[in-house]
């Protein structure tokens, strides 16, 4: 249960000024009230998406501050078509962001291909292929309402997440896939030094 | 300058190149044409004081399942008159010359007509894909295209 909704349910505080919570409850409490995110507008999606920046929706009133890196943002706002080509840049986005991260799947494009179902033969059929996605926006593209409801609902995700002591709870596949990733992750990381070294050398 | 007179200059210039004129009042008049001297037609269409075609609005291809087809929206912006130029070219060896050098902007319209249909321009200078991925096999717009299963381990079709 988020820290907040103790006090929904109407439980009187121990005494004057003092609220008992685990820590857990209060750092979500502060992530789920401070989103950045990164907006990763590649379709006209991202044009609604402007009227939920803007003054008459204002986005900012939920502390999503919009960041122009992966490296500084909590989640990722995928507003459009996103085809073959895009989606591998997607996908590095997605890793180079730190964790914990989420995933904003905006429209009807992001959440499935769209009007792309059937013929679109450069359309990834729903960037959930790719990425985990946290919150789907049903929409083509989705009111500025829909678009802070699906934010009501991730920071109601955020809220009632576990953080701590995570690791123990995980069963042994999860385990295994996640060390694996980091073996893969770390020769990828050495062909790439590698192949540095040897345009390097080529330069002379 | 009206359609037909177009054509009429066009047949004097060029007798055994100029195929047929397609005059629709609902649509743009068009002017099939052989591709073989597609260069020259376009350069007298271009430098005439009377035709001054100095705009090219679109170079297109087509795929019309027996051959391809160029089509060549032209614009005079001095003049305000426009025709449209059409050269079919057969699937088999789809080639026809590249009209960069007339207009600096078919060079992207080339290499989009290259990527979606699969249209060789001779003599362009960078003839790319534009829109697809660079390791992307062939072009999707031709009738008889079939998509792939599986493009860099993400399946393409649902």
């Amino acid at each position: 249960m988020g820290f907040l909704d103790r006090l929904d349910k109407g439980l009187d505080p121990v005494g004057p000024d003092i609220m008992l919570g685990t820590v857990e409850d209060l750092l979500n409490w502060g992530r789920s009230k401070s989103d950045w995110y990164m907006h990763f507008g590649i379709a006209c999606c991202a044009i609604e998406f402007m009227a939920v920046n803007a003054a008459h929706f204002d986005l900012m009133r939920f502390g999503a501050i919009p960041r122009a890196s992966p490296r500084q943002a909590d989640f990722i706002i995928i507003s459009g078509t996103v085809t073959l080509k895009m989606a591998e840049r997607i996908k590095r986005l997605y890793e180079q962001m730190a964790e914990p991260k989420y995933v904003f799947s905006m429209g009807s494009c992001a959440n499935s291909g769209g009007p792309y179902w059937e013929h679109g033969y450069h359309v990834l059929k729903g960037v959930d292929r790719i990425i985990p996605v946290d919150v789907y926006v049903p929409g083509c593209p989705p009111r500025p309402e829909a678009f802070l409801e699906g934010m009501v609902q991730l920071q109601k995700k955020i809220r009632h997440q576990e953080i701590f002591r995570k690791r123990e709870k995980m069963s042994p596949e999860d385990l295994k896939a996640i060390e694996d990733r980091k073996i893969e992750m770390e020769k990828q990381y050495q062909d790439y030094l590698a192949d540095q070294k040897l345009k390097n050398q080529e330069i002379g | 300058m009206k359609s037909n007179e177009i054509f009429e200059r066009l047949i004097a210039e060029f007798p055994e190149d100029i195929i047929s004129l397609n005059e629709d009042e609902n649509s743009e008049s068009f002017i099939y044409v052989n591709p073989r001297n597609i260069v020259e037609i376009m350069l007298f269409l271009r430098d005439e004081n009377d035709l001054f075609f100095d705009y090219l609005s679109c170079l297109s291809g087509v795929d019309s399942k027996e051959n391809l087809t160029v089509v060549y929206n032209l614009y005079s912006i001095q003049l305000k008159h426009r025709i449209t130029i059409k050269a079919d070219i057969p699937k088999e060896n789809p080639s026809i010359a590249t009209v960069e050098k007339v207009w600096l902007t078919a060079d992207w319209h080339e290499r989009e007509a290259w990527d979606l249909i699969g249209i060789k321009f001779e003599g362009h200078h960078n003839l790319i894909r534009i829109l697809n991925p660079y390791d992307w096999e062939g072009h999707p717009l031709q009738k008889d295209y079939k998509t792939p299963e599986y493009y860099h381990g993400m399946r393409v079709p649902v």
